[in-house]
């Protein structure tokens, strides 16, 4: 997360270096733009199953957001663990 | 259909009423031994009574959080208006309920961390301490609890839905006919004065369990019986000749579509009842874990949102005991038509638990508010944890009591529309929570000023909108000022919000304004639990601010 420059965190607790931040920030951000664009995943075909396209993108999307997220959380976990 | 029953909607559903008051019993005893799970020190402070002690690991805040967020009303509303109307405004749910959780992975650690450094117990609590306003953190408490009293209200609608599809509630009597409604609620009233928290928290596995099972048996016999093909078809050909309706959104509701759904996400965690839930985990990597696995909660929302479409296949119908069409009956009624009456008790059971559990978190929510930062702030501002706790079981108290009376007096429709507003009402706290949450830049009254001129454009624009049904409130939905395109109204008054806070805190700071203490440090915005020295210092300014007091 990033930090308030004016003043100095206390000792232990340290923002996390920025690379992390960035890759976190940018796993986090590929379902929410990935659910923004309505006008792209509001087709019928191709059909899955018998599930519109529209719907069943939105289901995989369930998963896909799942697993970036839980990327996330790792690599601010791993960051984390490089301070100490 | 069941052996009791003449007709379907004749008579008492037996066999499905025994069910369900069993596993009724089976939560009402998990509820009162709730107290002594986990137990702490005493319940005799807000941390323990309201927060369950602050220590919930990963698998208990997934089934805390999981119940608390897709209520009893969720399960009937959502199926209900795929029913009516299709995907705008029923399936929006699913991409809400999968982008709200990247959004709060970034935010509410954050939270979570000064919340726990600094002893805060709700949201109010920490614009209090962050901006030094007292009246700010007025403003964003009782927007907290106006919007949570009518979403309490909806979670009896729910149960509604279930009594009237078993046989209860048709008779003229209208003691007999709310008597099961009011011996629920005061049993939940009870457990959860006694035991706080730790009761929503041990019932949600039940419930969560019972929900699963149940939207699994019910989509493998779509599966079987009906085929998705046919399903999607039927309900394709039914949306063509419904007015409003959609079954895939077009270019002229794209934009309804996806601020329904952002608008939402973003609303979500404002709510009292998700902060408390947040609140009580023991640290970030509990939230941050959880961020991730709940998405498994969106996938079975989604699948219950087909079975709106499924009815529409098997033209269910939705009249109710009253004789009059309620499409919120859609989805116990396809339960009643499609599944063996005991498995169908387990489907209601599954739906009545569903509504208990947020009940509970929304009024210990709604109570730790109002004794925060209402009682305590302007009436005993020296008030001990203990008195806290105190004054906040008897608020849940009546907090239930106020939604009873709400929903057995009033038209449903009213609880409906007040929770359409409060939907507008709570995503207008946003900005003093979450900016606040990174930036000290935006002023006090700046932050006042927008959140009132958010609030009354909200309810003007929601007022404005009819339907078929209802002249005032009739749809979440209103033309973005100077367009034809229609938007989620929430969003729109979020955007007068942002102009407005921006623009006087700009002029706010070039009158040098004063712009208050802010007694949060900036280390406390990322402090781990885990971290040893971040723990003992936590426990200190916990102790602090308790000598403090008293």
């Amino acid at each position: 997360m990033s930090s308030d420059p004016v003043q100095p965190a206390p000792a232990a607790v340290r923002p996390l270096p920025r690379s992390a931040t960035a890759i976190a920030g940018l796993l986090l951000l590929v379902p929410l733009v990935a659910l923004a664009i309505v006008p792209v995943y509001a087709t019928d075909g191709p059909r899955l199953w018998g599930f519109p396209f529209f719907y069943w993108y939105q289901f995989l999307w369930v998963f896909l957001a799942s697993g970036f997220t839980y990327g996330a959380h790792r690599v601010i976990l791993h960051a984390r663990r490089g301070q100490q | 259909m069941t052996p009791l029953a003449a007709g379907p909607n004749t008579g008492v559903h037996g066999v499905e009423l025994g069910v369900v008051i069993f596993f009724f019993l089976v939560v009402t005893f998990g509820g009162f031994v709730a107290v002594r799970w986990r137990r702490g020190e005493s319940m005799k402070s807000l941390d323990e009574w309201g927060l369950g002690g602050r220590g919930f690991g990963s698998v208990i805040t997934w089934f805390l959080l999981g119940g608390d967020l897709y209520t009893a009303y969720t399960f009937v509303a959502v199926p209900a208006a795929m029913f009516a109307t299709g995907a705008v405004s029923g399936f929006f749910a699913v991409p809400y309920t999968i982008v709200v959780y990247p959004l709060i992975f970034i935010f509410m650690p954050r939270l979570w961390s000064v919340s726990h450094r600094n002893g805060y117990v709700t949201p109010a609590d920490f614009v209090r301490g962050r901006y030094g306003s007292r009246t700010l953190a007025l403003a964003v408490a009782i927007t907290g609890i106006v919007a949570t009293m009518p979403y309490i209200a909806l979670q009896l609608v729910g149960i509604q839905a279930v009594l009237d599809t078993m046989g209860l509630g048709g008779s003229g009597n209208w003691f007999l006919r709310d008597l099961p409604l009011i011996i629920a609620f005061a049993v939940l009233a009870a457990y959860t004065y006694s035991s706080g928290l730790r009761a929503p928290a041990l019932i949600a596995f039940v419930k969560d369990t019972l929900i699963y099972v149940v939207i699994v048996v019910a989509i493998v016999w779509v599966a079987i019986n009906i085929g998705f093909g046919d399903m999607f078809d039927a309900a394709q050909a039914q949306m063509k000749s419904t007015p409003n309706g959609s079954f895939i959104p077009s270019s002229q509701t794209f934009w309804a579509y996806g601020t329904l759904a952002f608008g939402s996400a973003l609303a979500l965690f404002m709510y009292p009842h998700s902060v408390t839930g947040v609140l009580s985990a023991k640290n970030r990597n509990v939230i941050r874990r959880n961020a991730a696995v709940l998405p498994t909660y969106s996938l079975m929302l989604g699948m219950l949102a087909l079975l709106g479409f499924a009815a529409i296949y098997e033209k269910t119908s939705v009249v109710g005991l009253d004789g009059k069409p309620n499409g919120q009956l859609v989805v116990p009624h396809f339960f009643d038509q499609i599944f063996p009456s005991w498995f169908a008790g387990v489907a209601f059971a599954a739906i009545a638990i569903g509504a208990l559990v947020p009940a509970a978190i929304m009024s210990i929510a709604a109570a730790n508010l109002f004794t925060r930062n209402v009682y305590r702030e302007l009436f005993v501002p020296d008030a001990s944890p203990a008195h806290e706790a105190a004054v906040s079981k008897i608020v849940s108290l009546v907090v239930k009591f106020g939604a009873l009376v709400f929903v057995l007096g009033m038209d449903r429709q009213n609880a409906i529309n007040f929770q359409l507003l409060g939907g507008v009402w709570i995503l207008q706290t946003i900005l003093s929570i979450v900016a606040g949450l990174y930036t000290r830049w935006l002023h006090r009254w700046a932050l006042l000023i927008g959140w009132a001129a958010a609030m009354a454009y909200g309810t003007w624009a929601a007022y404005q909108q009819s339907s078929p049904t209802t002249s005032h409130f009739g749809s979440s939905l209103a033309k973005f000022p100077g367009t034809d395109t229609k938007i989620y109204i929430a969003v729109t008054a979020l955007l007068v919000n942002v102009i407005v806070s921006v623009v006087l805190t700009a002029l706010f700071r070039i009158g040098r304004v004063p712009a208050g203490a802010d007694e949060t440090a900036p280390g406390d915005y990322y402090s781990d639990a885990a971290s040893p020295s971040v723990s003992s210092a936590a426990a200190e300014v916990q102790t602090g601010a308790e000598s403090a007091a008293t």
